[in-house]
């Protein structure tokens, strides 16, 4: 488990991009930390490994407090991905792969039988991928290749910065779904920064909403739909969602009937139940009233408001995971 | 071109001589060059606020006519090779220099990054990230000081330090075209084969992971 406690960080030009945090992450779960830019969770995140040090506060691992440790030391026991990849275009993708365990001097054999396997559980042939470069692959395999590195010195945490956020929409939709295959392998204690609600509902155990430098709410994705701690929550929530429709996709709002409230007095505005999840959601915003009557056949079969559609929303990308 | 060959075949041993002396002048100041820049430049690329001052005080070396350079040591240290060989090893500096700090200056950030994320030490990220991917850029700053020393060198003649300019130097004291211009070519091709086998040698330093 990772503790944050009382932790402030002001930067030299005074900005304060952390106020007071005292935040408990659970272990071996992926937790994503989400927020608008500049909110504060890529320095979180770097305090963990100590790229980034509180000016007031102390982080614990475990209940170690990690002051006192070795920043070397503490970095090769922590995976690492960045969002520009960075893998060494110089190294083979072996090489690459291997510099934690090298660092940690772990005998040659375990490190190749390590990287292979690891290769292999993001669906790269280590007999096609080991002796290439990184330039020679595509932005997918490159971070393929990124989580993996930061996989093979066999850590318990690993700190992933908007990993997916440079690649494509389909690519990351890829990646997105292996490393949650992947962590039901693993199981490791995952801090997964990002800034797409779209991301950390489909993929998080746990999310982190902050912003300016203060945690807004912590909780499964359910939780944060449910019971929105504020209004900024449930306002990042969802206009995120209605931004970027991806996960609204073409389901139709009959297939969510379960979801749905039987019993409604207020008002409602009446919607046909093959209207698709993103254009109900566009009908309630305009609409201006608290729930769609969804009508399937001339007939009201329940009533949906913003938090139904989120929740038929978020098994749509579940759904398309599966 | 008669006269030219028989000057040639007449002088043999002196255009030898002086050719391995001006091999001797160029090869020294450009690795005592190397050796006092390359540092230099790993250094100003750590603790960036000395690289404009650092660069800066190479760069007039630069601008200092050649002949002038020479003329100015020779009250300080005297006559003779030392002489020659410090006026060419400050000429020998600013192209090392600068392709050190901007090739390691150019490394991408991210892989930078990731380096320290993962637990390399600094001097890590600098032998095994930074060294290997400046090392095109270091070589072609080699080379440009080679091509660079191997012509200044014929000016070492005026402090007495030999070499090739020798060779030039008399010819144009007793009118003979035929001997300038065989201490001028031997000066050409050394500049020539010396540039051919640096640039195999930079080709050969780029990282093959670079090349694709």
């Amino acid at each position: 488990m990772i503790r944050f406690d009382k932790v402030t960080k002001r930067f030299p030009d005074g900005t304060e991009a952390l106020k007071d945090i005292t935040l408990d992450l659970p272990a071996r779960q992926l937790t994503a930390i989400i927020g608008p830019s500049g909110c504060g969770k890529t320095t979180l995140m770097k305090m963990v490994n100590k790229l980034e040090n509180p000016t007031a506060g102390a982080i614990y691992i475990d209940d170690e407090p990690i002051t006192g440790m070795d920043e070397v030391k503490l970095r090769r026991s922590i995976g690492y991905v960045i969002q520009r990849i960075g893998l060494f275009p110089h190294m083979t993708i072996a090489d690459n792969v291997s510099l934690v365990p090298k660092l940690l001097n772990w005998p040659a054999d375990k490190t190749d039988e390590r990287s292979r396997e690891l290769l292999q559980l993001v669906g790269l042939d280590p007999d096609v991928f080991m002796e290439r470069y990184p330039l020679e692959l595509s932005g997918g395999q490159q971070q393929r290749v990124g989580v993996v590195r930061a996989l093979a010195g066999d850590p318990n945490i690993v700190l992933m910065d908007e990993p997916f956020s440079a690649l494509d929409p389909i690519s990351r939709e890829q990646l997105q779904d292996e490393l949650r295959h992947l962590q039901q392998e693993i199981h490791k204690t995952i801090i997964f920064v990002t800034h797409d609600m779209d991301e950390a509902l489909k993929i998080a155990d746990t999310i982190v909403v902050m912003k300016d430098g203060q945690v807004e709410q912590i909780g499964t994705p359910q939780q944060l739909i449910d019971e929105p701690a504020n209004e900024f929550v449930r306002n990042f929530i969802g206009t995120e969602r209605i931004n970027q429709k991806r996960s609204f996709g073409e389901r139709r709002l009959k297939e969510f009937v379960s979801l749905y409230e039987t019993d409604w007095a207020g008002e409602a505005e009446p919607a046909e139940a093959g209207m698709s999840v993103g254009d109900a959601h566009q009908l309630l915003e305009q609409s201006g009233k608290p729930r769609l009557a969804v009508v399937d056949k001339g007939e009201v079969v329940g009533f949906a408001g913003e938090r139904e559609l989120l929740r038929a929303a978020l098994q749509t990308g579940k759904g398309a995971t599966a | 071109m008669n006269a030219f060959v028989d000057t040639l075949i007449s002088r043999q041993d002196m255009i030898q001589d002086a050719f391995i002396e001006h091999i001797y002048l160029s090869f020294v100041a450009v690795a005592i060059g190397i050796a006092i820049a390359l540092p230099t430049g790993v250094i100003i690329a750590r603790y960036r606020r000395f690289a404009e001052p650092v660069i800066g005080v190479t760069a007039i070396f630069q601008t200092i006519p050649s002949l002038a350079l020479f003329g100015f040591l020779v009250p300080i240290l005297g006559i003779g090779s030392p002489t020659a060989l410090i006026a060419l090893i400050i000429y020998a500096l600013l192209p090392i220099l600068r392709n050190t700090y901007a090739g390691i200056v150019g490394v991408d950030g991210s892989t930078i990054e990731a380096g320290r994320g993962m637990g390399m030490t600094r001097t890590q990220i600098l032998r095994q990230i930074e060294l290997p991917l400046a090392l095109p850029f270091i070589m072609a700053g080699v080379r440009t000081a080679t091509v660079l020393t191997v012509g200044i060198a014929t000016l070492a003649t005026f402090v007495g330090a030999g070499g090739l300019g020798d060779i030039i130097y008399r010819g144009l004291q007793s009118y003979n075209n035929s001997l300038v211009l065989a201490g001028a070519l031997p000066v050409a091709l050394l500049a020539i084969g010396f540039d051919l086998i640096l640039k195999w040698i930079e080709k050969r330093a780029t990282p093959k992971g670079l090349k694709i």
